[in-house]
């Protein structure tokens, strides 16, 4: 399959894009309008600074040339568009050329990222509530006017898979960007989908259809794989595939179309009168780069840098850096490292433990995360303790690790101790050691693990696991 | 460069269609005549050579005009409502949608 | 001598408590009472609100603050300037009876300024037209002949201060709709540089050819009312970033040093009456001091064909709002398509529907190249023109329609011929120049003539300088008489 991506993002500004009404999502109806925004008779539009600055963010953060732009009129008829034509770019848009690069290394090129405004919300009165078979609807128009920034990929992803990762990772970039809060179950980023089918990259391009109006990433994946499982049939029966819009239908799970013509809609495009065109100079671009911190793909590369300090990244860290960077804990991650904590342990404490209250753990001083993993780095406490004293410094929002292990009664095992447990323990249990000692690496392992169990539970889990396998080690040698 | 043909009958019953309005037969047949003599005028324009010429588009060049992102008072929703013709849960009521956004 | 002030004299009596802003309203009414029965220049005469303001007005001079520098002066709006909470129809069934929730920039000025409104005017609908007579509450009669029409398409405003009803108008000009029905009316009507007057507020018909302009009775009121309504606004992203112009103060500054150039396009195929008093006009500038040449600009004879592809264009888009949904007319229908296509058939008139109709197609796939985009290229032609002819001159004069007033009904029978009155204003509209009508005389018929000064952008304060000069060499005009009496 080949497919191409346009996600529209709405930007986080405090005011829509072309008047001061509230940029806000789930107030009452109708209580965030004015003339301009519902199109009564004389109003005009003014441009909103903030988001032109984003969309320049975005541009920035998708590597395109941020171009001097136009906007245009797109007309046509519908109850949601209060003008009946919608203030959009057209063949000058602020951003064009530039690609956005996924977690594999995949490059999928990034044709344009323009400016638009977004329609009213129409819901629709009848038996199921959706358009079809409907009595009559009502429009809301306090999403009317809302700014967007319509992203159209170049068709160069070939796989649900990797259209899910595109869509994952542009959402990362664009709520790193700052221009997005990337609710997608608000309707923040929504996504449409073109697909086409071909036997192999020779061949030219299939006819493609636009799956519209996808709100999930797992809809996404679904339904661009069923619609191009729909194609393939077609093209295979002699059918062939028509140009068309079709709808993903959530509940049974295909595509469907509910236009009848197949004709592209005459728009009349021509050069919005009311606006002046957008030349951004130099020195404006260089002032909203400055503002915007490092992208997702920047910050798991910092990560990557300080494992491999360490050794080889196993597929498992690769994962945990995802998900650190995602949730915006890597910054607790590199202060780690920076105090002398491992970075194995560091990653692997933040991705585990820390990513379940990962609000809590944004907000958490360095300071103490950091002591706390020195704790446990240099054995003074156990994973088990270090686990516990963590939960707490989350739960409280910050406070001494020390102080929380000494309330907590943890303190690490001494190293006599330690190798006075482990013998107890080996002496009760005899064949257990023996079998240790002549079995092989894959009995050793079980039984490593039964011994430190044992150990464990003689010292009410103050003993170190690695430390005590440590010592099995030392005994069989 | 020719210019484009003499208006027909359909493209003016495309273009009523396309701007949502319903002629007559007798509206129909007045529109095209009066339209196409209009447009045979307009010729004298469409066959200009003005290839060489950029279109202006506003007369005065103007550039960046933009407003800062503050929320600014908008209107009374009772007082827009009341104007409309058929409001229902505060929301604006039109008749059944029978086709998705073009 | 310089140009007469009535509005000043006016203001000046209300705000030192010589005369009350409610008595000169009372008598403004009075007139308008007696006589719009003939002209119909009003679509609505807001006595309500009107008395509300002047009292407000009064108020404020009792209390020793200034109430502004149009104090209780009566001010006629064209019916497509919105005004919170009174009717703006545009003289179109689709938004009968429909009360915008805010005011125009200009209308808000206006109340600044300590302003009076008396009333919205009629207008063609959408300020299609050039006669008031597609408006669809009934034509605007001229009131020097009510056999006639006043012009249009701010044919209201323009007989409303021809008759007396109120000393000054706001009107919009697109296409030379304040100009052209100045002249037919014999008042003083002018357009502004595009961009100097905001359109927040106008009913937009053509957005990069609209603006709001004056009309009044002498060239003095009608820069006095520039003055007040002019300046940026930020509601308005054409609007230019200058401050509220100051045009008053040259008015006197008199013609002696400028070369003014007769465009000799406008004079073809101008009526004979009208030739006449353009170059009596021009005789007159020169015996005033002023070198007076002949000049051509020939690319203004695209004008006409650029403008009828160009605002049709540009007003089909506008006018897709109009759909029954959210204000105005609605006629109920199965679905929402069959909705919108009813209500429109029904609110708009037969002129409105060609230019939507001529626009969408205009503006359709396959044409736009070859109509729309070429008339902007044209549109460049005539601005490159014009600044040629400036190169010579200071400013530029000629009538400012081709004709006197016409019979109503004369020109309705054949679109084309009716858009030929808007030949001589129209070129300015596409260059975004201002340009202004004076009222010289009369042609043999008593019908009054228009002469108009025209200038390249931004120019007001010469074009203003030229037109008291024309003014005060004007042969008199005999004032309109109606039957139910004469103006206060």
């Amino acid at each position: 399959m080949v497919l191409g991506l346009e996600v529209h993002c709405e930007l986080k500004t405090a005011t829509k894009l072309f008047c001061g009404c509230p940029n806000m999502f789930g107030d009452q109806p109708n209580t965030n309008v004015c003339p301009v925004c519902l199109g009564l008779p004389g109003s005009l539009p003014v441009i909103n600074q903030k988001a032109v600055e984003l969309a320049m963010a975005i541009g920035t953060a998708l590597s395109c040339e941020i171009r001097p732009s136009t906007f245009h009129r797109k007309n046509y008829f519908y109850p949601d568009q209060a003008k009946d034509y919608q203030i959009s770019q057209y063949d000058e848009p602020i951003n064009a050329n530039g690609h956005l690069d996924l977690p594999d290394g995949t490059r999928v090129g990034i044709e344009r990222a323009h400016m638009e405004e977004d329609t009213g919300k129409t819901t629709h009165a009848g038996a199921s509530g959706r358009i079809h078979g409907a009595d009559y609807s009502l429009v809301d128009y306090n999403r009317s006017g809302v700014p967007l920034v319509e992203i159209v990929s170049a068709p160069d992803m070939r796989s649900a898979a990797q259209a899910r990762v595109y869509v994952t990772e542009l959402r990362a970039v664009l709520v790193a960007a700052g221009a997005s809060d990337g609710k997608m179950e608000e309707g923040s980023l929504r996504v449409d989908a073109n697909v086409s089918v071909r036997r192999s990259p020779d061949e030219p391009l299939g006819t493609r259809c636009e799956i519209k109006n996808l709100n999930s990433v797992r809809s996404l994946g679904r339904a661009v794989e069923y619609e191009a499982d729909r194609q393939v049939v077609l093209l295979e029966s002699g059918e062939g595939v028509v140009q068309q819009t079709r709808h993903w239908d959530e509940d049974a799970g295909r595509t469907v179309t509910l236009r009848s013509k197949e004709d592209a809609y005459d728009y009349r495009y021509f050069l919005e009168p009311d606006l002046v065109p957008l030349v951004p100079d130099a020195e404006w671009i260089r002032a909203v780069a400055d503002t915007m911190g490092p992208m997702p793909s920047v910050r798991r590369a910092r990560l990557v840098e300080l494992l491999r300090d360490a050794g080889a990244v196993t597929e498992a860290q690769a994962d945990q850096v995802a998900t650190v960077v995602d949730l915006g804990l890597d910054d607790l991650v590199v202060a780690a490292v920076a105090g002398g904590v491992g970075s194995g342990l560091a990653l692997a404490r933040t991705a585990n433990e820390a990513a379940t209250d990962a609000a809590s753990a944004r907000r958490l001083d360095p300071e103490p995360y950091v002591a706390l993993l020195t704790m446990e780095g240099n054995g003074t406490l156990t994973a088990t303790q270090a686990k516990s004293v963590l939960a707490e410094l989350l739960a409280s929002g910050g406070g001494d690790p020390a102080a929380i292990a000494a309330a907590k009664g943890f303190e690490a095992l001494s190293g006599d101790s330690l190798v006075a447990s482990v013998a107890g323990v080996v002496a009760a249990h005899p064949d257990e050691w023996s079998r240790y000692c002549d079995g092989d690496d894959n009995d050793r392992k079980k039984l490593s693990g039964f011994f430190i169990g044992k150990v464990m539970h003689a010292t009410e889990g103050k003993a170190d696991g690695k430390a005590v396998a440590a010592e099995l080690g030392r005994l069989l040698g | 460069m020719a210019g484009p043909e003499r208006l027909t009958r359909e493209e003016v019953a495309h273009v009523a269609d396309l701007a949502r309005l319903q002629l007559t037969d007798e509206e129909l047949e007045l529109f095209t005549g009066q339209l196409a003599e209009v447009l045979d005028h307009a010729a004298d324009v469409a066959s200009l050579d003005l290839a060489d010429v950029v279109p202006t588009a506003h007369a005065m060049a103007v550039t960046n005009v933009l407003r800062a992102d503050e929320v600014r008072p908008g209107v009374d929703r009772d007082e827009v409502l009341g104007q409309a013709p058929s409001v229902e849960d505060h929301r604006f009521r039109v008749p059944r949608i029978l086709g998705e956004s073009p | 001598m310089s140009s007469p002030r009535p509005s000043t004299f006016l203001a000046n009596a209300v705000r030192s408590g010589a005369r009350s802003a409610l008595d000169v309203l009372d008598e403004h009414l009075a007139v308008i009472a007696a006589g719009d029965d003939q002209v119909n220049a009003f679509n609505l005469v807001t006595t309500e609100q009107a008395r509300h303001q002047a009292i407000a007005v009064d108020r404020t001079v009792t209390a020793g603050e200034d109430p502004g520098p149009l104090a209780g002066v009566p001010v006629a709006l064209k019916d497509n300037l919105c005004t919170r909470g009174v009717p703006t129809t545009c003289s179109s069934r689709i938004l009968e009876g429909w009360c915008p929730p805010y005011d125009a920039t200009v209308v808000a000025r206006l109340r600044r300024a300590g302003a009076v409104m008396v009333g919205k005017t009629n207008m063609d609908e959408f300020a299609m037209g050039s006669s008031t007579e597609t408006s669809a509450f009934g034509p605007t009669r001229n009131p020097h002949d009510t056999s006639r029409v006043p012009g249009g398409s701010s044919g209201g405003s323009a007989a409303a201060v021809a008759a007396g009803f109120a000393p000054l108008a706001l009107g919009s000009d697109t296409g030379g709709s304040i100009r052209q029905p100045a002249a037919l009316c014999g008042v003083v009507g002018m357009k502004p540089t595009y961009g100097t007057v905001s359109r927040y507020g106008l009913v937009a018909f053509a957005s990069s050819l609209d603006q709001v302009g004056p009309l009044a009775t002498t060239v003095a009121d009608a820069a006095l009312l520039f003055d007040v309504i002019g300046g940026h606004d930020p509601c308005d992203s054409t609007s230019l970033n200058r401050p509220a112009p100051r045009v008053v103060s040259v008015l006197d500054d008199g013609v002696a040093g400028l070369t003014i150039g007769v465009l000799s396009e406008f004079l073809d195929g101008a009526d004979p009456d009208v030739v006449a008093r353009t170059r009596q006009a021009a005789e007159a500038c020169a015996a005033a001091g002023a070198r007076v040449e002949e000049v051509s600009v020939p690319e203004v004879a695209l004008g006409l064909s650029a403008y009828y592809l160009i605002a049709p264009g540009e007003a089909s888009s506008n006018l897709a709002r109009y759909d029954g949904v959210r204000y105005g007319l609605r006629v109920d229908a199965e679905d929402n398509v069959a909705m919108n296509t009813a209500t429109r058939s029904a609110g708009f008139g037969a002129e409105v529907k060609r230019r939507i109709m001529l626009g969408t197609y205009v503006l359709s796939a396959g044409y736009m190249d070859a109509y729309y985009n070429q008339a902007l290229r044209v549109r460049t032609k005539i601005i490159e023109g014009f600044a040629a002819a400036y190169q010579r001159c200071e400013v530029l004069l000629g009538p400012t329609a081709p004709t006197p007033a016409f019979p109503l009904g004369a020109k309705t029978g054949d679109p084309l011929t009716m858009y030929l009155s808007d030949v001589c204003t129209i070129p300015s509209n596409l260059a975004g120049h201002p340009a202004i009508s004076v009222p010289y005389g009369a042609g043999e018929d008593g019908l009054p003539v228009g002469v108009q000064v025209l200038g390249p952008a931004l120019s007001e304060g010469t074009i203003l300088k030229v037109a008291a000069v024309v003014e005060a060499t004007a042969p008199p005009l005999a004032r309109p008489v109606l039957d139910g009496g004469g103006r206060p």
